[in-house]
């Protein structure tokens, strides 16, 4: 029908945080008794955009309209009025207390509802929808499904009929994404709209009635499930492939630097995050790792850099097991490793700290005893802005201050800079320009011409593609296929990302 | 055995005070914020409770203004830490150091109207004097065990059990809860971080000034003389809170026991054990170092702080 | 039904205002924000002052120039009593930069002057026939182990356990309080009968200089030493790191844990030699009352100065002017000393609210078109 209500309408929603164009003029549209997926990459603003619907940002531009009326949602208790229940990729659960006290925190007690009522009631709703909860359990004794499913019921108790869910399987098993799915086919029934934001294309294939894509803020399309395909999709998510021009000298290799055999490491939460890893990456050579978010990338370079615990398996260095040496020990023996977070500042800078502090994050205790000698680092510092093109209004200026990828400048310059013989990087060139980037590649060929081996965890398919010798692909912590560049295709690594194997994974003896 | 009976009821006395400070820090402490100035709100209300059962001889009034004295405090605080998301140790320490000094400032200006020292009327202090209830009082034993306390006693016990009542068995203290606990949770659920917040503070700031009246009146038996009264109290029931493990009910056995470790000098002959009374002065804080030790070896979350005490809530925009 | 309807029942109004964190503010601006709040709370002082009965600006006058203005006989008494009053402020307020610095929240700074007070009064009372430097050195060095073990105590258990150290800390305040109390009325007691402890012989105190007791040059030293050692040495810059992120720290080869023990440990210390000072250079004895309350105040003067060492001796002396000048007040205008509690709890209450916009800045509702 022309003029058919939807649940919700997205129209023109714009959305900045600073200098970066989040969300641009996105439309989108979703019915009641129908699942709709929102695709995209990292960075290419569905979170974001859901969370103008749940109320914790506010749109620049653009109009919200739901069930047919505009609205302005200003906080959570707005959304919940409306009939909108989000449920976010980081839980929003009190540990300390239990699943129904999680569940109706924040609503109006009923009138003459004991205890005993209150689970029956609970109990109920869970029961409508296929979900198994015990009402009483504490949050902290929850596994991650339960959990999850305490979340929705927490929609679900306050009458939300349009549900929003954020990466619901990044944390699932197969047979509890298996679950979830018949839970979210019985809400379809129950005719409500429930909007699932995921990276999966199986998921948006198996559980999808039509599928947004969104690529770098905008909105690319919207298509219906049965009338696409994996390929189409991929292609839409990832656009066409790109001639990037990326330069990929020809060096001899220096095998057996790094090998990585069976490697399993566990998470904070307490479940595998890694399974059964293993690769080898020679001196010279750039090995590119794909995968979406939440793969695993991060607890691989913190394996190697002594930060997380090695759960089973081993990694040897130039032989030379690493299992239990200090971060200051791997450091010492050559292994650099500079991991750009999705809000850049975290781990490998002091945010509060200039360029020069941060130089001196490494090499801070080389020189004489005791006094802190800000010269070499100064001068470091100084080298790099000129070399690299930081921008920055001042060399003293914070580094939290600096905008967009100078932050990366600043970290991988500072890495290099300490001669590694292995440089792991992860998302190097992540929200820079095109110049700024070309400047990473063009560092990151200059140490593989000296022989560094560079483990290289990318977002850019493109990218990795022209970058690098060969790219390993992660999917769920494991690996789904080691192949060389010159010879894949996006697509097939689009593929194997989702979780599809890769028959005969190339290695370096081959 | 009179002797026994006769230490319990010297505890309770001692402990009542506690008992207020302690539940009122509690439920600021619930919904997030450690207030440190407890000392200081105690001063406030016992200025306030003095000075109104002074000029208008009415209990309840001087109960309502220590009150509100104290509660006007707990207001700075909250408007501090809650709306200005100033550092909570330093205001608390701060408001400790302010409501001293304001309490003995206009403690002096009393004094020097009054062309000495003022002291609460006769009629006043026989208001809040030992309970008489026919019959129940008179049991033999049991009667002063139980029966014969001031109502202020009573008072601290209704409060403290409301409290815990209040807080685990309404949808309202649920909501309190978890905004101490986890206020960015609370806030996803629909509750109202910063009303929480204020009313909380306000209120068990409020509940610890009547402790301060409690000291005035009945402890200094109606004369002005708060340095050697108070006296630390304040500090007392801070460690009291973390000693209850953040429990009303558990208070009122709490106050009353820290409370015996005060008249416990005065009750145990000589000829048994000879412990110095600064032993027992500082018992109350080594229990509670003890407590502390253990729940953190154990990761008892049920019984350590709410674990928003310390940060500012504020919903971020990136 | 027209597009576009805004029914009442279900839309919210867009805010009006919303606070937004700022990214940083230009270092004038914080500058002239905070002299602001201070004439504020001058000011806001100043009336509470008037409605006691007496004239602000005569107050304060009477405070400034009694902290400075001295008798007849002689004329620097009164800049000579704030500098005692500043010396063990401006050393606890230093101690407590070190932890501070690492976020390490370190309330227990009473207790720690306490315990160095303890552990040098032993030197002083029982060792006072050694030489006297030699004895002076010992107690220094006895108070500084004291308060040291003070502060490593609870470290050991937020290290091993992650105790929480802000309620360790402040409880440590009265076990070592009350251990005074049980030195007073037992074995350290002087005279039979009175729960205090014996004056120290005169070999035990610390010499005068420039008719001030010699913690005045420990403390102008340990200015220095606290900046040198925070800004320039690398054990300073592991505090910076380790307080900011610990991920970040361990991320760089640090061994967080060894940084957090031997930095409580200078924290506590450096509070003991406070303690120390005052039992030999300003009481001569050791007592409950010895602290007086600077362990909690030096906690504000840290934070206000945030850590920077100058600007401690700064706010240390602004309080200690007012501290002093303030018990002139009883004499001359008859507004009771307790006033100093009052006027500092003001000022610093503007000072806290100050800080908010400094970080937080106000984002107005834009005007927004209606979208097509």
């Amino acid at each position: 029908m022309a003029d058919e209500i939807f649940a919700i309408e997205l129209k023109g929603i714009t959305k900045t945080f600073g200098s970066v164009v989040a969300n641009d003029n996105i439309h989108l549209t979703v019915k009641h008794g129908e699942i709709l997926a929102l695709l995209g990459e990292n960075g290419s603003g569905k979170t974001t955009l859901m969370n103008m619907l749940s109320g914790i940002y506010h749109p620049d531009g653009g109009s919200i309209t739901v069930r047919g009326n505009e609205v302005f949602i200003n906080s959570p208790k707005d959304a919940f009025a409306l009939g909108i229940g989000m449920i976010h990729q980081h839980f929003k659960l009190v540990d300390v207390l239990s699943a129904s006290e999680n569940i109706v925190m924040g609503t109006r007690a009923q009138k003459r509802q004991g205890k005993a009522a209150l689970s029956a009631e609970i109990t109920e709703i869970s029961r409508k929808f296929g979900l198994q909860i015990d009402p009483g359990k504490k949050i902290y004794n929850m596994s991650v499904s339960e959990k999850q499913t305490v979340e929705i019921l927490k929609v679900l108790y306050r009458g939300a009929d349009i549900l929003i869910l954020d990466e619901p399987t990044a944390v699932l098993t197969p047979q509890e994404t298996e679950k979830l799915f018949s839970i979210l086919r019985r809400m379809k029934a129950e005719g409500c709209a429930v909007i699932i934001i995921t990276h999966k294309l199986n998921e948006v294939l198996a559980i999808s009635d039509r599928v947004t894509i969104l690529r770098k803020g905008k909105s690319v399309g919207t298509v219906a499930t049965v009338e696409t395909d994996a390929k189409k999709l991929t292609e839409l998510m990832v656009g066409r492939p790109v001639e990037l021009l990326i330069d990929r000298p020809d060096t001899s290799k220096a095998p057996s630097l790094l090998e990585v055999v069976h490697l399993t490491v566990k998470n904070e939460e307490g479940y595998d995050a890694l399974r059964d890893v293993a690769f080898d990456l020679a001196g010279g050579e750039i090995l590119g790792v794909a995968g979406v978010a939440g793969s695993g990338q991060k607890e691989l370079c913190e394996a190697i850099a002594g930060l997380a615990k090695i759960e089973k398996g081993a990694i040897l260095f130039n032989k030379e097991s690493i299992a239990g040496k200090t971060p200051a020990e791997i450091i010492k023996s050559g292994i650099s490793m500079s991991f750009i977070p999705e809000d850049r500042l975290g781990m490998g800078l002091v945010a509060s700290m200039d360029i020069t502090h941060n130089m001196l994050l490494k090499s801070y205790k080389t020189g004489k005893p005791f006094i802190l000698d800000r010269k070499p680092a100064r001068a470091l510092a100084e080298h790099l802005v000129k070399r690299l093109a930081i921008n920055t209004p001042d060399i003293g200026t914070p580094v939290r201050q600096l905008s967009g990828g100078n932050v990366q400048k600043v970290l991988l310059g500072r890495e290099i800079e300490s001669n590694p013989s292995l440089l792991i990087t992860a998302y190097p060139v992540r929200g820079l320009d095109i110049n700024s980037s070309y400047t990473i590649y063009d560092l990151l060929n200059e140490q593989k011409r000296k022989g560094v081996g560079i483990l290289f965890i990318g977002e850019d398919l493109d990218v990795l593609l022209e970058l690098c010798d060969r790219i390993m692909v992660l999917c769920h912590g494991e690996v789904t296929g080691i192949v060389e560049a010159k010879k894949a295709t996006k697509e097939q690594i689009g593929l194997m990302m989702a979780g599809e194997r890769q028959r005969g994974e190339v290695g370096n003896s081959a | 055995m009179t002797n026994v009976i006769n230490f319990i009821v010297a505890a309770v006395l001692s402990g009542t005070p506690l008992l207020f400070a302690t539940t009122g820090e509690i439920l600021t402490q619930r919904s997030g914020n450690l207030n440190l100035g407890v000392e200081g709100m105690i001063w406030l209300g016992a200025f306030a409770g003095f000075y109104t059962a002074y000029k208008t001889e009415n209990p309840v009034l001087a109960v309502l203004a220590a009150f509100g004295l104290a509660a006007f405090g707990a207001l700075i605080y909250a408007f501090l830490t809650v709306t200005m998301k100033a550092n909570q140790n330093v205001t608390g320490l701060t408001l400790t150091t302010f409501g001293i000094g304001l309490s003995l400032v206009m403690g002096y200006a009393m004094i020097d109207s009054a062309g000495g020292a003022p002291k609460v009327s006769s009629e006043l202090r026989a208001s809040l004097a030992p309970a008489d209830i026919p019959f129940l009082s008179d049991i033999p034993y049991v009667g002063k065990l139980l029966f014969q306390y001031n109502p202020l006693v009573y008072l601290g016990i209704a409060v403290a059990a409301l409290s815990a009542v209040y807080l685990y068995r309404t949808r309202t203290g649920l909501n309190v809860r978890a905004v101490g606990e986890n206020p960015s949770s609370a806030d996803a659920a629909g509750i109202n971080v910063t009303a929480a917040k204020y009313i909380n503070i306000l209120i068990g700031g409020g509940i610890c000034g009547i402790g301060g009246a409690y000291m005035s009146l009945v402890t200094a038996n109606g004369s002005w003389q708060p340095a050697g009264i108070v006296n630390g109290n304040g500090w007392i029931a801070v460690a009291l809170v973390i000693f209850v493990s953040w429990n009303p009910a558990k208070a009122i056995l709490g106050s009353f026991i820290f409370g015996a470790f005060n008249s416990l000098t005065n009750y145990i002959p000589a000829s048994v054990v000879e412990i110095p009374k600064a032993f027992y002065q500082m018992l109350p804080f080594v229990l509670t170092t003890v407590v502390l030790i253990i729940t953190s070896i154990r990761k008892s979350r049920e019984n350590s702080q709410p674990a928003g005490c310390g940060i500012n809530y504020f919903r971020e925009e990136r | 039904m027209p597009e576009h309807t805004i029914t009442t029942k279900n839309a919210a109004r867009e805010q009006a205002v919303r606070i937004v964190k700022r990214k940083e503010l230009n270092t004038w601006k914080a500058v002239l924000l905070r002299a602001a709040a201070f004439v504020l709370a001058l000011a806001a002082g100043g009336i509470f002052i008037l409605m006691m009965g007496s004239n602000p600006l005569e107050a304060y006058a009477i405070i400034v120039k009694g902290a400075f203005v001295g008798s007849v006989r002689n004329p620097l008494s009164s800049i000579q009593a704030t500098v005692i009053i500043a010396v063990p402020l401006l050393i606890v307020s230093l101690g407590l930069a070190f932890a501070f610095k690492m976020k390490f929240w370190n309330i227990g700074a009473e207790g720690q002057m306490i315990a160095g007070a303890i552990f040098a009064s032993y030197f002083a009372l029982r060792h006072s026939g050694m030489p006297h430097v030699l004895l002076l050195l010992t107690m220094f060095a006895a108070g500084a182990a004291g308060g040291g073990l003070w502060g490593l105590i609870p470290a050991l258990f937020k290290v091993r356990f992650g105790t929480n150290e802000t309620l360790f800390t402040l409880m440590l305040n009265y076990i070592a309080l009350y251990f005074i109390k049980y030195l007073e009325s037992g074995p350290w007691q002087g005279t039979k009968g009175f729960a205090s402890i014996a004056q120290f012989d005169l070999n035990a105190r610390l010499p005068n200089i420039g008719g001030i007791h010699a913690g005045w040059i420990v403390a102008l030293m340990l200015v220095v030493l606290t900046y040198l050692y925070l800004n320039h040495s690398k054990h300073g810059y592991e505090i910076s790191v380790v307080g900011e992120s610990q991920a970040t720290a361990r991320y760089a080869g640090m061994n967080v844990r060894r940084i957090i023990l031997r930095t409580m440990f200078i924290s506590g210390a450096v509070c003991g030699i406070a303690g120390m000072i005052q039992v030999s250079g300003i009481d001569y004895t050791l007592s409950m009352g010895i602290t007086g309350g600077v362990g909690f105040k030096g906690i504000t003067v840290a934070w206000l100065a945030q850590l920077n060492p100058f600007v401690i001796a700064g706010i240390t002396g602004i309080f200690s002017i007012l501290e002093k000048g303030s018990g002139v007040l009883q004499s001359e205008l008859g507004i009771n000393a307790a006033m100093t509690g009052v006027l500092e709890g003001i000022i610093l209450f503007f000072f806290l609210g100050c800080e908010f916009f400094i970080r937080y800045s106000f984002v107005f509702r834009k005007r927004r078109a209606k979208s097509s």
